[in-house]
């Protein structure tokens, strides 16, 4: 045997988190990951943030911290491993101690999803002493101002001392950083910044557009020639740094010419449990149409992940049409994303239009050239704020929303 | 070559990366920050060995005198270390 037949055959299956669109190859069904996203509320309000635009509707109903240990036991039952404690953000909660040393107990390799704010010295001993494995904090921009304008709030300062914090804690530093039009130019600072603040991980997550990045689309969109030099900024530093510091670029779909391999596919390794209990097989499901999601309220996760409508609805591809259901290359992408094909076409069951063999792939063309109109683009950014959300989930306003087929 | 593994090395699990038996995938995984891999059985076998203490040679002997059938194992065993090395799932001691 080979030491590359060794190599392929030693791991059965590897499966990496990104925010949307995953590489992996699951061979079963088994929900690995477990994401509680256990409150909508947060002190920032980016614009690019995925959470629906009408979360202010969940804010006001979260589960308990019994409910949440709950979820945490059953999904370990059914197989669930990796726990992300995600938001909004997770620190406006006073109980994530206590979710953290159940997580321990059940054997979780379990992760804080935080922006930092509102993380102290006492609460990170705490999380450590609970046995949390490590904390991914959100960075925006090495300049103060790209930092503030884009999260609308006076945060710069903090993630740095936060930064500081997770380290001296033993942490592995885990960076996420969402890019956009107004970073992407600063991509070679940015993983500079990262070495600095010694990041063993840094996710450079480039804007999918799902909640109030879709709303904010033509704000927030970079060219394609600003992607490809970011990536080769990437590649460039990822050859510098060698193992000491993975980096993930997460390549933007729209463009693309296929799709992404949606959450690893609907249903396959993913689900999460949203603020006020719902059972969800990707972040954004909620906006697809005639879909009922369990809610942990009224039953158990096991319901949910295997016998649930919603979760099978999606699973596999017998549910495909034209043109994906005889295409070659379904299996590799699962016709993309349910939400995106329903949010920009108004059918959930067509192919992801960001596919080029997609009918409606021109809606993709179109969006691309409305973020190069400067009439458009100059509009001002919807940020992420309980007001704005009101306002959508009230019908009040439609502003920037009209041409999507549902509330974003 | 930096990477080459030798029998006098000592290996254990890498910071930050946990090693555990799950029960409910009936197999040994690593899990670290953003992923995880699930292993096979043989696989499992070699990082369970690793303590910070045993040498490559004692994991490869132990391996051998638990597995006494499997054959020519020793170039499979080398080989996890090499791929779990460059991986990044286990360091150096």
């Amino acid at each position: 045997m080979t030491q590359n037949s060794l190599g392929d055959s030693a791991v059965q299956m590897a499966v990496h988190a990104q925010n949307n669109g995953v590489a992996a190859n699951a061979t079963q069904t088994q929900p690995l990951w477990l994401l509680a996203e256990i409150t909508y509320r947060c002190p920032l309000h980016c614009a690019f943030c995925y959470n629906p635009t009408d979360y202010d509707k969940h804010t006001h109903n979260e589960l308990n911290t019994e409910q949440w240990i709950q979820v945490l036991r059953d999904a370990r039952k059914l197989g669930a491993i990796q726990l992300g404690i995600s938001g909004g953000e997770p620190l406006l909660r006073d109980d994530i101690e206590e979710i953290v040393i159940e997580a321990k107990r059940l054997g979780y390799y379990s992760n804080l999803i935080t922006s930092g704010v509102g993380l102290t010295e006492k609460r990170i001993q705490a999380f450590k002493d609970g046995g949390l494995d490590h904390i991914q904090l959100s960075m925006h921009d090495i300049t103060e101002e790209i930092n503030n304008f884009i999260t609308n709030t006076k945060t710069f300062e903090l993630k740095k001392k936060v930064a500081a914090m997770i380290k001296n804690h033993g942490y592995p530093m885990v960076l996420n950083v969402v890019i956009h039009r107004y970073n992407i130019g600063h991509m070679k600072e940015i993983l500079e910044m990262a070495e600095a603040l010694g990041a063993d991980y840094i996710e450079l997550a480039n804007t999918q557009y799902y909640g109030w990045s879709l709303v904010n689309r033509n704000q927030l969109m970079p060219l394609k020639e600003q992607i490809d030099e970011a990536e080769r900024i990437t590649n460039e530093f990822r050859q510098k740094v060698g193992n000491k510091m993975k980096i993930f670029f997460v390549v933007p779909d729209y463009f693309n010419n296929r799709p992404k391999k949606c959450m690893n596919g609907w249903g396959e390794v993913f689900m999460i449990v949203t603020a006020n209990g719902d059972v969800l097989p990707c972040h954004s499901a909620r906006v697809l149409p005639n879909m009922v999601f369990p809610n942990v309220r009224d039953s158990g996760l096991e319901y949910s992940w295997k016998d649930s409508p919603a979760f099978n609805k999606y699973r596999g591809d017998s549910w495909m049409k034209g043109p994906c259901v005889t295409c070659p290359e379904k299996a590799n992408d699962l016709a993309g994303c349910r939400c995106q094909a329903f949010l920009l076409t108004g059918d959930a069951e067509s192919a992801d239009p960001v596919c080029s063999l997609s009918p409606n792939h021109h809606l993709i063309e179109k969006a691309i050239e409305d973020s190069k109109n400067p009439v458009l683009a100059s509009q001002p950014i919807i940020f992420r704020t309980d007001k704005n959300s009101k306002k959508y989930a009230s019908g009040e306003s439609t502003e920037r929303i009209e041409a999507f087929h549902a509330l974003p | 070559m930096e990477n080459k593994i030798q029998h006098s090395d000592v290996y254990a699990i890498a910071h930050h990366h946990r090693f555990q038996w799950e029960e409910a995938q009936q197999s040994y995984v690593i899990l670290f920050p953003e992923g995880m891999v699930k292993l096979h059985g043989g696989a499992g076998e070699v990082i369970k060995r690793l303590d910070a203490k045993a040498t490559v040679a004692d994991v490869v002997a132990d391996l051998k005198a638990t597995f006494p059938d499997a054959e020519g194992i020793e170039a499979d065993i080398i080989g996890m270390f090499e791929l779990a090395f460059e991986k990044g799932w286990i360091r150096k001691v």
